[in-house]
């Protein structure tokens, strides 16, 4: 088991190599780098002044050059200076990450508590009006873009309803502490947090109803049924049981993606979490942040996966340790 | 004689057949068509056709595994289908079923010992605290071992899972065991030693079976009646020793033309069958055999004959002898 875990992180680190590389070479090539879009609109900045700034961001390196310099850093553990921000990298990571998982934790415990119920009663009835109706309202949620569904939200429950702020993640000029505080962050995540859960629902469930009825069609769930035991214990006891395998692996697989944050909503509401920094960075140029960020997310789906693959192990009852 | 523990009067199961855009039901396949038997207790009917037949659907059906279209299934003075489903649940242990294919008839995921106790603690046979005593007793019973209890079904060989099954039904000190095929799947050398494990159960506990085959060597020796179905309908049934010494229906002559005798000397005199088997959602009209049949005569392509006793419980359904 070891062996394996330290196989799969080894090619995790060649992964991320690739990764980094390629990721380096398109920030560089993209038009617009950072001293540019900061010096443009000032007609007082002379020619001398962005040359030494280029030099200064290691901009006029070569992007071999520029990469072996970064990529250097990081196998010393530094990730360099934000160019935006003015911090380091790692350091804007850490405490933005965690903007964006409160704000994706509730969304993901809320997918779970959905979606499984309704993929289960939607594989029990199979074919009926209710498994149409759920896996048509599935289908909607997930093919909803995200940008249009969070839009029509703002609209009826910010501004029309007015029970929820518009965007944001306090309220401005307001210094609430302790409770209060959390209540009023509370608030303002309830919209996104439904986007996200939305948004989720549809695949979850979908794949919690496929490996339902998967199991479902099984000789041994005949066989329960002829055993006499009564229908809740076949669908739970015996099927869900064994769905529970690939539920759990993939759920597991989901962990580490929360820290990850998602660009377009945080960036609709105006929260600040790494998905939306990330999206400032990559307007403004910020090629330490980029780098970092996307590395972090690189890194956060191979955690994912290999989660997910050893879990896999651990679930199954056929493979436990006594 | 006894009073029959199952009676199968005239069941019939038909699976509809959807088709065009809107999935309206355009026709139905007759999977069992009118299928009446009885069977005694401690006494195992053998039901033999080729694949397709319906077979299987029969020993389903049985236990209402699938709701039928027609027909009664009176299990211990009681018609299995006007119960509600408690009551249903309620009779499960004491007909059940044995399965063809023992490797995914059994919950992967589940202990031996969980998969033959369990249903026995859902009905309450035995006390809690006696439960594991009681299957490992059962399990011994069966040919398997006590420290099998707490091993997963994939730990085990073909024959040894059948044995399982075999335990698992056993365990709720069934009436009646409807067998589908259960030695199908298994190795020839293994197909005697489950045959015989079934028939130790059956002279102790006095268990009736259903034993559903296309082996009539199998049939033969565990059967003390045998049923001859083709397309949904039985064609021919009798005591086990009166249809092998003379049997009367084209399609059962044809059969057992087809048992193979050991003896290699022996010239064997085989009645091929021409053609496949017809669709049973469109079956041929009058007698289902004509088209196949061959002693087929013009009556026999209009009107369905008539299932009548010839003497010595011996039930045909066949024109060939209505003059009598």
């Amino acid at each position: 088991m070891w062996q394996y875990i330290v196989r799969r992180i080894c090619i995790g680190v060649v992964v991320l190599m690739g990764v980094s590389m390629i990721i380096y070479g398109l920030i560089r090539t993209a038009p617009g780098d950072y001293v540019s879009t900061l010096t443009s609109s000032n007609p007082e900045v002379t020619q001398e002044m962005v040359d030494r700034l280029n030099e200064l961001y290691g901009l006029n390196d070569s992007i071999p050059e520029g990469y072996a310099k970064w990529a250097a850093g990081v196998f010393r553990g530094d990730l360099g200076d934000s160019f935006i921000e003015q911090k380091p990298v790692a350091e804007v990571l850490s405490s933005k990450m965690w903007i964006s998982f409160w704000m994706a934790f509730p969304a993901y415990i809320l997918q779970i508590l959905i979606a499984i119920p309704l993929g289960i009663l939607s594989a029990t009835k199979q074919y009926s009006k209710i498994d149409y109706a759920v896996t048509t309202i599935a289908l909607m949620g997930m093919s909803l873009p995200s940008f249009f569904f969070a839009a029509i939200l703002q609209r009826i429950f910010a501004q029309g309803l007015g029970w929820f702020p518009l965007s944001g993640m306090k309220t401005a000029r307001m210094d609430y502490e302790g409770f209060a505080l959390m209540l009023d962050m509370a608030k303002h995540l309830v919209l996104p947090v439904m986007v996200l859960t939305v948004l989720g629902i549809g695949g979850l469930m979908r794949y919690c109803r496929t490996n339902m009825l998967e199991v479902l069609n099984e000789d041994y769930i005949r066989t329960a049924r002829a055993k006499g035991l009564s229908e809740s214990k076949v669908v739970y006891k015996h099927a869900f049981r064994n769905t529970l395998i690939p539920i759990v692996t993939i759920l597991g697989g989901m962990i580490p993606g929360l820290f990850s944050g998602s660009m377009i909503t945080e960036g609709i509401f105006g929260i600040d979490g790494i998905g939306n920094t990330a999206l400032t960075a990559l307007r403004g140029g910020d090629i330490p942040y980029i780098m970092g960020s996307t590395l972090f997310m690189a890194a956060l789906t191979l955690v994912g996966t290999l989660v997910s693959d050893v879990l896999y192990g651990v679930v199954d009852p056929r493979v436990r340790l006594k | 004689m006894s009073e029959a523990i199952l009676k199968v009067d005239n069941l019939k199961k038909y699976f509809p057949i959807k088709g065009g855009l809107l999935q309206k039901v355009v026709g139905h396949v007759k999977a069992v068509d009118g299928i009446s038997f009885e069977v005694k207790p401690g006494s195992t009917f053998g039901l033999v056709g080729e694949s397709g037949c319906g077979k299987t659907t029969v020993g389903r059906t049985l236990l209402r595994l699938h709701e039928n279209n027609g027909g009664s299934v009176i299990f211990d003075n009681k018609d299995i289908f006007k119960l509600n489903s408690k009551e249903l649940r309620n009779i499960r242990p004491e007909i059940q079923l044995i399965f063809q294919d023992p490797y995914s008839s059994l919950s992967p995921k589940m202990p031996v010992g969980e998969i033959i106790g369990e249903a026995v603690r859902e009905h309450k046979l035995v006390p809690e605290a006696e439960l594991r005593g009681y299957v490992m007793q059962v399990m011994r019973e069966c040919g398997l071992q006590d420290h099998h209890i707490d091993r997963y079904p994939h730990e085990f060989s073909g024959g040894q899972r059948q044995r399982i099954c075999i335990a698992r039904a056993i365990a709720l000190k069934p009436k009646v065991v409807v067998c589908d095929e259960p030695v199908s799947a298994l190795d020839v050398s293994i197909q005697a030693q489950v045959i015989n494990l079934l028939m130790d159960l059956q002279k102790d506990r006095n268990i009736s079976y259903v034993f559903i085959s296309h082996d009539l060597s199998v049939v033969e020796h565990i059967s003390d009646e045998v049923g001859v179905m083709y397309l949904g309908n039985l064609v021919e049934k009798a005591p086990k020793t009166e249809i092998f010494k003379n049997p009367m229906h084209p399609y059962t002559k044809a059969l057992f033309s087809a048992i193979p005798t050991p003896d290699p000397t022996v010239k064997m005199n085989r009645i091929v069958l021409q053609g496949d088997i017809p669709s049973p959602a469109n079956p041929p009209s009058g007698c289902k055999f004509h088209t196949r049949c061959r002693e087929c005569m013009e009556v026999c392509k209009t009107t369905a004959p008539q299932y009548k006793n010839h003497g010595n419980d011996h039930f045909v359904a066949c024109h060939l002898y209505d003059k009598k």
